[in-house]
């Protein structure tokens, strides 16, 4: 395992005690950074949140956390986004209107169709898919149910940046994976043994 | 597809596990929250749900406490109500660790208060609990407050119109069926399930793994028992093999946690 806590990231989006248990459940450590200044140096950086896409891009820009968060990008840190996390690491999304992500991934959110006649926010649990291989799902087999809560979602441009993908109505991209950027639409945490697991994977990677 | 999922639910009554017999809680269970918690997060379940039925208004200190220590140990979604009455309390109890908030009486008491945390915390958040009865004359109605205030609703009505206030999910119970070890209540559970288009878990009466099949046949998204988890080992494993073996699509996961 990897030295050091991870870094979880606080911008005023949601609660954060389910992450920090989680990880601390698994045998990692956590230290919750609401200062940008203070996430230099973390080789792992969770980005979790629960809410709406412009609000919470507002709330990064407004607190300095977006040009941290660049930073330990290019620093090469490991940066999981969980939930809406993984959304604010897109282009762009169209919640409320257009917002503009973090552009991190070349891929768009959106809503679920309505029309299809399916119940959204899409709420509970869901098999997921996976596309490729990552030291993130070691272990873990594809097909494995985990607890979705969301009402959009996330398309990749480039296909190969779908580590997983789930059918609700859609196929969409449940799980996003680029160099060291990784997303989850769900919430790992929430996902019993097999949200561990890809928890406890993300804690031995190597930084 | 979304799987069909199996809901526990833990009676608390002055910090204790309470067994529940038509709303009345004379039966402690001798063990406390966070073991039955740990037992679950083993065994399947799919989610749990925590209701503070006491009686006394000022329980809700301790049950904040309860919803803590629970949440620590808790690896699926869990929802928890009683005596929610205000924004202040909705969010200790969300910062204490809970993912939903279960209301009941403010549906008819303030609604106003349950559009504000709908909008504040998002409609998934807000769990609808809803309590039936049948009066004298053999009409289904709705009771709040415990279970000890009628209201002038018929189920369904009731559930189009708390689904309106932007209550995301609901949580049925029958009052009659409580305890009762004859299964759900299916005509209403079936009248509710036709009304609304969120989805509905069904609770109140579970004494045999096929009254759980028999909620889901009823078109509730959701199965969920008490009591019944208590008395067995390995329950809620039993329980979820059995619904399978109905046909009923589920998580089988759940295998014990290392």
């Amino acid at each position: 395992m990897s030295a050091g806590p991870i870094a979880i990231v606080d911008y005023g989006m949601g609660n954060l005690r389910s992450v920090q248990n989680a990880v601390e459940h698994v045998g990692g450590s956590c230290v919750v950074v609401d200062d940008p200044a203070s996430l230099v140096g973390f080789g792992k950086v969770i980005l979790p949140g629960v809410g709406a896409f412009a609000q919470a891009v507002a709330c990064l820009h407004e607190t300095g956390m977006t040009a941290a968060l660049n930073e330990r990008r290019e620093a090469g840190a490991q940066i999981l986004g969980i939930c809406l996390g993984m959304q604010l690491m897109c282009r762009q999304s169209e919640e409320d209107g257009l917002h503009q992500g973090l552009n991190w991934f070349p891929a768009s959110v959106v809503h679920f169709d309505a029309e299809a006649g399916l119940a959204v926010p899409h709420m509970g649990w869901n098999s997921v898919t996976f596309q490729k291989d990552d030291p993130l799902l070691a272990g873990l087999d594809s097909g494995g149910d985990a607890y979705f809560l969301h009402s959009y979602y996330v398309h990749c441009d480039e296909p190969s940046d779908a580590l997983a993908t789930a059918e609700y109505g859609v196929r969409f991209d449940a799980m996003l994976q680029r160099g060291n950027l990784r997303g989850i639409q769900f919430h790992p945490e929430k996902s019993q043994e097999f949200g561990l697991a890809l928890i406890k994977n993300y804690l031995e990677l190597q930084c | 597809m979304l799987k069909k999922r199996l809901v526990a639910v833990l009676i608390l009554r002055d910090g204790q596990v309470v067994q529940s017999v038509k709303f009345k809680h004379t039966n402690v269970i001798h063990y406390d929250a966070v073991h039955a918690m740990e037992a679950f997060n083993k065994w399947a379940v799919d989610e749990i749900v925590v209701l503070n039925v006491s009686r006394a208004p000022d329980s809700r200190e301790q049950f904040v406490d309860v919803v803590a220590n629970i949440s620590r140990h808790c690896f699926v979604p869990l929802a928890a109500g009683g005596w929610i009455d205000s924004e202040e309390y909705a969010q200790r109890l969300l910062r204490s660790g809970a993912d939903k908030l279960v209301v009941n009486t403010i549906l008819n008491d303030d609604p106003a208060l349950v559009r504000r945390l709908a909008s504040r915390y998002g409609r998934q958040c807000i769990v609808g609990s809803m309590d039936v009865k049948r009066d004298e004359s053999g009409l289904c109605k709705v009771m709040v407050d415990r279970g000890m205030r009628k209201v002038e609703a018929f189920p369904e009505e009731w559930a189009k119109r708390i689904v309106e206030l932007g209550v995301g999910e609901i949580f049925f119970n029958s009052i009659d069926h409580d305890g009762a070890r004859k299964g759900y209540d299916l005509v209403s559970l079936e009248h509710i399930c036709k009304a609304v288009t969120v989805p509905v878990i069904a609770f109140g009466g579970v004494f045999t793994w096929d009254h759980l099949v028999q909620g889901i046949q009823a078109n509730a998204s959701a199965a969920a028992a008490a009591n019944i988890f208590h008395y067995t080992e390995q329950s809620t494993r039993k329980a979820k093999s059995h619904m399978a073996k109905a046909g009923v699509d589920v998580r089988l996961q759940g295998r014990t946690l290392s």
